[in-house]
């Protein structure tokens, strides 16, 4: 493999491994303070981009995608509170079920709005075949849009969860929520603030991707089992683990492609999902201990 | 005893549907009440899983899939090409193989849908075997997500593999002679016949897994739903029984894609799809989880629906809404729902607020 080859694997890997890393990041969140896995997460990520691409009829792009991630959020807290908030003590299976149906209904909703096409955002930079030479490979701007968004996302989420007071409530939450509640932090609030942030990360990266990935109706399902497994990789719970998974896994993929046929690329990511929960439930960055006292 | 009687009225009722459908002319009700009986053979296995033994399944098309494919493409796959080949030789020596003659009159060398139908159920059970040990130790979200994901693989293997006709499934699949003048096939002169064989299987099964359920094996898996730690203690084998049942439940649904795809002639990727195991939940789901006669009503009457294209293009929808409106309201399935207990739900549905700070 020669060197600009093995660049241009590494770019694309990077931009995929980021997009799922993201996406882990958003079951993480709500999975921290509610324990509940949404399966509905990949169906934020194609409501941004659908939503962003509906609205460039009528705003410039910057505005069109701040309305699109603010409607998602909307959508997101909406649906904690129609569906999840008055629940009392509902169980695992019952959430997934739920989670799992309303991830159905987003999807056939947006099927009978925006149809089955497939469609894009225009590149924000440049054209389709606009490029940057990196040592002799070529690199779209638009990857470099998405590494970017991606990671100043991260970067901000962390700052929020260490220096912003609703952040430290969250985490108080997610460390003992019995605790949480004594202090007199609202847990329930901060279930349906869960959401409405992991809604708004999940839309900004369907956005900012919609040019190079698509956006179709249905393609929450697979970024959902994905960023799942991601979300596993990294240790349940476990941002930065999500992080280093993400792009590991991304970078798998991409190499994959000079091995396998194409059509398997996903079955890849599920087989490593299946290995890992085979062989450490508990993540590759995970420990054992904090795993075991956690409720699946 | 008691429980083959409880199933005597539902005889009659197959009975009377089919005199009354000949009556009336509507004969071809009799098609899709066919095939929601093979669905809800599926379903009624699925149920178990995940009633009685408290498992989640997001993987049953998976099963369903590999029983229809292989049938169907060991029936219709001409082996003359490799005529040579000793496993080949031995076969047809055994009798398992059907020599004949295609439409342009080349010679043909398929397996007998018998030999096929084993074939596909061991492989189904083999596989439920494999999965299910490292799987069944998973719990809850890591179950679903690692059942999920067989079924994806399950469907992008069909989907990419020429050997199974790729987005265009396989066609031209031969009837099933169960026994001399007994074919599982879509022939409309067969259409009764095969409405009784399809009801006569669903009934079967019934049976079988409500003497399962009545017996030590359904009070292990009750007490394993339960609490599995006190079933562990009271010295229930929680793996071995979890696991027996998801077999069991695999066998069931390829059995359910093997007369399927013989009924119909053919099989497409769609039956193995994510939505289709979705949809087998959701029905489960509606039916009371842990509820036999719940899961085998609603899976008729769903697929029946289903099949008539009732709901059009909302099919899916129409799914997606019965499992939220299902688990937020009535977690017990339909059945058991009471009006009062209904408006209950409503109305703390309505005041959630105050209502659940009284409490």
């Amino acid at each position: 493999m020669t060197l600009e080859l093995f660049i241009q694997y590494l770019a694309a890997g990077i931009t995929y491994g980021s997009i799922y890393a993201i996406v882990a990041i958003g079951f993480n969140i709500i999975y921290n303070t509610t324990g509940i896995i949404n399966f509905a997460q990949g169906e934020f990520v194609m409501l941004g981009g659908m939503l962003s691409i509906t609205l460039l009829d009528f705003l410039p792009l910057p505005l069109a995608i701040a309305l699109a991630v603010a409607l998602t959020m909307c959508i997101g807290a909406a649906i904690e509170i129609v569906f999840i908030r008055w629940l009392k003590n509902p169980g695992v299976l019952r959430m997934i079920i739920i989670t799992i149906g309303l991830s159905i209904l987003i999807r056939e909703a947006a099927l009978h709005i925006w149809g089955d096409n497939v469609r894009a955002l225009p590149y924000f930079i440049g054209n389709e075949i606009t490029s940057i030479p990196v040592l002799g490979a070529r690199i779209s701007p638009q990857v470099l849009w998405v590494i970017a968004t991606c990671g100043l996302m991260v970067i901000c989420l962390s700052l929020f969860f260490k220096a912003t007071s609703v952040g430290r409530e969250m985490r108080a939450c997610a460390a003992n929520r019995t605790a949480a509640i004594l202090c007199g932090i609202d847990t329930k609030n901060m279930v349906t603030f869960s959401f409405i942030l992991s809604a708004g990360i999940g839309a900004l990266a369907g956005a900012v991707m919609s040019p190079i990935t698509y956006t179709q109706y249905d393609i929450g399902t697979g970024l959902a089992i994905k960023g799942f497994t991601v979300a596993i990789l990294g240790g349940l719970g476990n941002s930065p683990g999500a992080v280093a998974a993400g792009l590991l896994l991304g970078i798998i993929e991409a190499f994959s492609v000079s091995i396998v046929p194409l059509a398997f690329q996903d079955a890849i990511a599920i087989a490593i999902l299946l290995v890992i929960l085979f062989v450490r439930p508990h993540g590759l960055f995970g420990s054992s201990t904090t795993a075991g006292l956690k409720e699946y | 005893m008691r429980n083959t009687l409880v199933l005597l009225p539902l005889v009659a009722l197959i009975i009377l549907v089919q005199i009354l459908a000949g009556w009336t002319d509507s004969v071809f009700y009799l098609t899709q009440l066919t095939m929601s009986a093979y669905y809800a053979l599926l379903i009624i296995g699925l149920c178990v899983v995940m009633g009685y033994a408290g498992q989640i399944s997001l993987g049953h098309a998976g099963f369903f899939a590999i029983g229809g494919y292989l049938s169907a493409a060991l029936t219709t796959r001409n082996l003359v090409p490799y005529h040579d080949n000793l496993l080949v030789k031995i076969l047809d020596s055994a009798g398992f193989l059907l020599a004949s003659q295609d439409v342009y009159g080349e010679p043909l060398l398929v397996v007998t849908p018998w030999a096929a139908c084993i074939a596909a159920i061991l492989t189904a059970t083999l596989i439920a075997f494999v999965i299910g040990i490292p799987v069944l130790k998973l719990k809850g979200h890591y179950l679903a997500m690692a059942t999920l994901g067989f079924g994806i693989i399950i469907f992008r293997v069909v989907l990419a593999s020429a050997y199974f006709g790729e987005a265009d499934g396989i066609s031209g699949v031969p009837g099933f002679t169960l026994l001399p003048g007994l074919t599982v096939s879509g022939d409309f002169q067969s259409r009764a016949q095969n409405y009784y064989i399809a009801w006569a299987a669903l009934l079967i099964g019934m049976l079988l897994l409500r003497h399962l359920i009545d017996s030590r094996v359904g009070r292990a898996l009750r007490a394993i739903h339960s609490s599995p730690e006190a079933a562990d203690s009271m010295g229930v084998d929680t793996a071995r029984f979890k696991l027996y049942t998801f077999v069991l439940s695999a066998i069931f649904a390829a059995l359910a894609g093997v007369l399927l795809t013989h009924y119909n002639g053919g099989i497409g990727p769609s039956e193995a799809s994510v939505m289709k195991s979705v949809r087998y939940v959701a029905i489960v789901a509606v039916g009371g989880m842990a509820n036999l006669w719940g899961a085998l009503i609603m899976g008729v009457v769903l697929n029946f629906l289903s099949l008539r294209g009732v709901f059009g293009s909302y099919d899916d929808a129409v799914f997606g809404l019965i499992l939220v409106l299902i688990m937020l309201f009535a977690p017990n399935g339909i059945l058991s729902l009471h009006f009062g207990l209904l408006r209950q739900r409503i109305m703390m549905f309505c005041r959630k607020g105050p209502a659940e700070e009284a409490k």
